[in-house]
């Protein structure tokens, strides 16, 4: 089975969050909890549910991810982008995320 | 400039305390995500990639000085002190916290803007001629027209619920500068024979994922008539537009499905019943709506025709930017003036909130308080006087926006694609980035002469790539992005649907496949003054695809 991890964006500000090992929503993807079998997407998927009705969180999705090399990689571009934040300069104090994330 | 009168200050802050409950409900976990979503959407509030979105409107895209510099606070105040103007006369903020946003539109509504109708399926903003009172080629202002109608389809009862979402563009010059056969109602203003003012009507263009030019169904409906025959269009396409499938749901759909002809006779059909009612326009208040609209006192300024033959001479970068970014104006001593976003390397549309205030205080100082914002991303001034240009373009050179580049290969539209947005398959912006850095040698662009990129992150279309000269369309193919190239595109008065050239290229080829075009152009068009358009029309596709793909290629 494919690695997955449970995101979601913040209800008060829309920030995109990932669920930790403690049970939080974290900010760092890299802080995220994995699944590595169908039980254990059946709890990520629940607590999901439950934070969307407790009004923690919106937009609520399981995403596949990859370890490469202690880091934790989103297969999809999409949601690497997420991760990381627009992939150009776009505001000061903001950087760009890290091209060699978001390569295929 | 149009100002609120009593009922519209009071409407627009009604709805803003009404918002700020809905939001106060939703954050204390009274209201769930299902009951509020559809309340946020009504308030121009999306969730997009990674924050939510706040989408304010500018009707027909025109701003005064202290609207822009109220943008520029809420940027400063609530967002990442930026942001971004978009292809429908919007402004985007990319990062605002859901508990914020009643603040920043009660912020708003001090100098009379709002986010009203900038999202779900209704009448959204009514957007115009960007040059609209000011061109030398203008039969008559559009604004007070797209004013009216702004008051008109503000929360109408009828069509607060739409099928999908719908569009109306308005241009009062033969030079379409509004794209208005690609919306869903064209309004073309003209005079007949008489010297009466009345408008050519366009139904069901649009772009997105089914692309369709607009049909005319109506040479020259009266003044008068503009409320009740756009009233008997919204509700022929309520009663008949599709609600079974979102994809189908657009009136360019039910035109294609019903025909023009048929759809304009049940047009007519309930125009008939509605041209003698309220919603007739008295002639007295069209004239109290255009006041709002006057020229501004413009004084003589004869001696900036010398000023401006001096300073062209002693700067020739200065002596660029006027020659390619600023328009005549029905008064021979101004000038309109297009600032562009476009940056060499920018992000197409993006405007900090310091260059938010700088051009707020050129606006006050050169330009009579008036600001547009145009569907190709940029900022205009449209009364400086010649005798001003210098100063202003100085002004702009010290903000970065001084770039010499309006109409040419660098002035890309650009969505914010896969970068913010939850719908795109790629990005945009990096592409445009790459492209403008490519082409940013002013000389070279200068002999490439007029061209217009446009680029779309996916297939609903935002950055206008069917309409581009060269179209890029961002696919996901395998999980990476892929762009495929439409060539022939426009947005004018001779509005065309680009063709797709062939297969789709890479990220790291898309630029150099651009080159590639551009040179095939350079070395087949008659003269300089053939613009790439003109000569995509006359020879077609195949010199294009033969130089991307090899002379035996098939396309894809």
């Amino acid at each position: 089975m494919v690695d997955k991890v449970l995101t979601a964006n913040r209800l008060t500000d829309g920030i995109a969050v990932w669920l930790d090992a403690k049970g939080r929503w974290s900010t760092s993807l890299q802080e995220a909890l994995v699944a590595r079998h169908n039980e254990a997407v059946e709890a990520l998927e629940a607590i999901g549910k439950k934070s969307y009705a407790d009004n923690e969180v919106v937009d609520v999705a399981v995403v596949e991810v990859q370890d490469t090399n202690g880091s934790l990689w989103p297969l999809r571009l999409r949601e690497r982008i997420r991760a990381q934040g627009p992939t150009m300069e776009y505001a000061p104090g903001y950087a760009p995320a890290d091209p060699e994330f978001i390569a295929v | 400039m149009y100002r609120y009168d009593e009922f519209d200050h009071a409407f627009v802050s009604e709805r803003v305390e009404q918002f700020r409950d809905q939001v106060q409900r939703r954050l204390s976990g009274e209201l769930a995500e299902d009951a509020f979503k559809p309340l946020r959407l009504m308030n121009g509030v999306y969730l997009q990639l990674h924050a939510y979105m706040l989408r304010i409107a500018i009707p027909y895209g025109t701003l005064s000085a202290r609207q822009l510099r109220m943008l520029a606070r809420i940027a400063r105040t609530y967002d990442r002190g930026y942001g971004h103007f978009t292809t429908r006369q919007n402004l985007q903020f990319n990062w605002p916290k859901l508990s914020d946003i009643p603040d920043a539109l009660a912020d708003l509504a001090s100098v009379e803007m709002h986010a009203l109708q900038t999202s779900g399926n209704c009448i959204r903003n009514v957007t115009a001629d960007h040059f609209a009172g000011a061109a030398a080629d203008e039969i008559a202002d559009p604004r007070p027209y797209a004013e009216i109608l702004r008051q008109w389809s503000s929360v109408h009862p009828e069509f607060s619920f739409l099928p999908r979402k719908f569009k109306i563009a308005v241009t009062g010059a033969d030079r379409d500068r509004a794209a208005i056969q690609v919306h869903d109602i064209g309004l073309h203003l003209k005079k007949n024979d008489k010297g009466e003012i009345g408008f050519a009507v366009y139904v069901g263009g649009g772009q997105g994922r089914t692309p369709m030019i607009a049909k005319l169904i109506r040479d020259f409906l009266p003044e008068e008539d503009l409320l009740s025959y756009t009233t008997a269009i919204v509700r022929v396409y309520n009663l008949h537009g599709r609600r079974d499938n979102k994809y189908k749901a657009r009136i360019k759909i039910l035109v294609h499905e019903t025909g023009a002809e048929e759809l304009a006779r049940q047009v007519e059909v309930e125009f008939a019943a509605l041209k003698d009612s309220e919603l007739k326009l008295p002639e007295k208040d069209v004239e109290a709506i255009a006041s709002y609209f006057a020229l501004p006192d413009l004084a003589e300024r004869a001696e900036g025709w010398e000023n401006l033959a001096r300073w062209k001479k002693a700067d020739p970068d200065f002596a660029r930017w006027v020659q390619q970014n600023v328009q005549p104006h029905k008064n021979p001593d101004y000038g309109m003036v297009t600032i562009s976003l476009k940056p060499i390397g920018g992000i197409p549309g993006d405007a900090t909130d310091a260059q938010m205030d700088a051009i707020a205080d050129l606006a006050e100082e050169y330009a009579f308080d008036e600001i547009r914002v145009s569907h190709e991303q940029n900022l205009i001034l449209p009364h400086v006087a010649l005798a001003d240009l210098e100063a202003v373009y100085r002004g702009l050179v010290a903000i970065n926006l001084a770039e010499a580049n309006a109409g040419l290969i660098t002035d890309i539209i650009a969505c914010p694609g896969l970068d913010y947005c939850a719908l795109a398959n790629a990005r945009s912006i990096p592409l445009a980035q790459e492209i403008s850095r490519r082409f940013g040698n002013a000389e070279r662009q200068a002999e490439i002469g007029e061209l217009k990129i446009k680029i779309s992150g996916c297939i609903n279309a935002c950055g206008h790539h069917h309409v581009g000269h060269i179209g890029l369309l961002g696919v996901e193919k395998k999980g990476a992005e892929l762009y495929q190239i439409t060539l022939g595109g426009s947005g004018d008065e001779h509005t065309s649907i680009g063709e797709i050239i062939g297969r789709g290229f890479e990220p790291d080829r898309v630029t150099d496949a651009i080159e590639t075009i551009v040179d095939t152009y350079l070395g087949l068009r008659l003269d300089p003054s053939e613009i790439f358009l003109a000569t995509y029309r006359r020879v077609g596709p195949q010199p294009f695809k033969a130089a991307l793909y090899g002379a035996t290629a098939e396309a894809a």
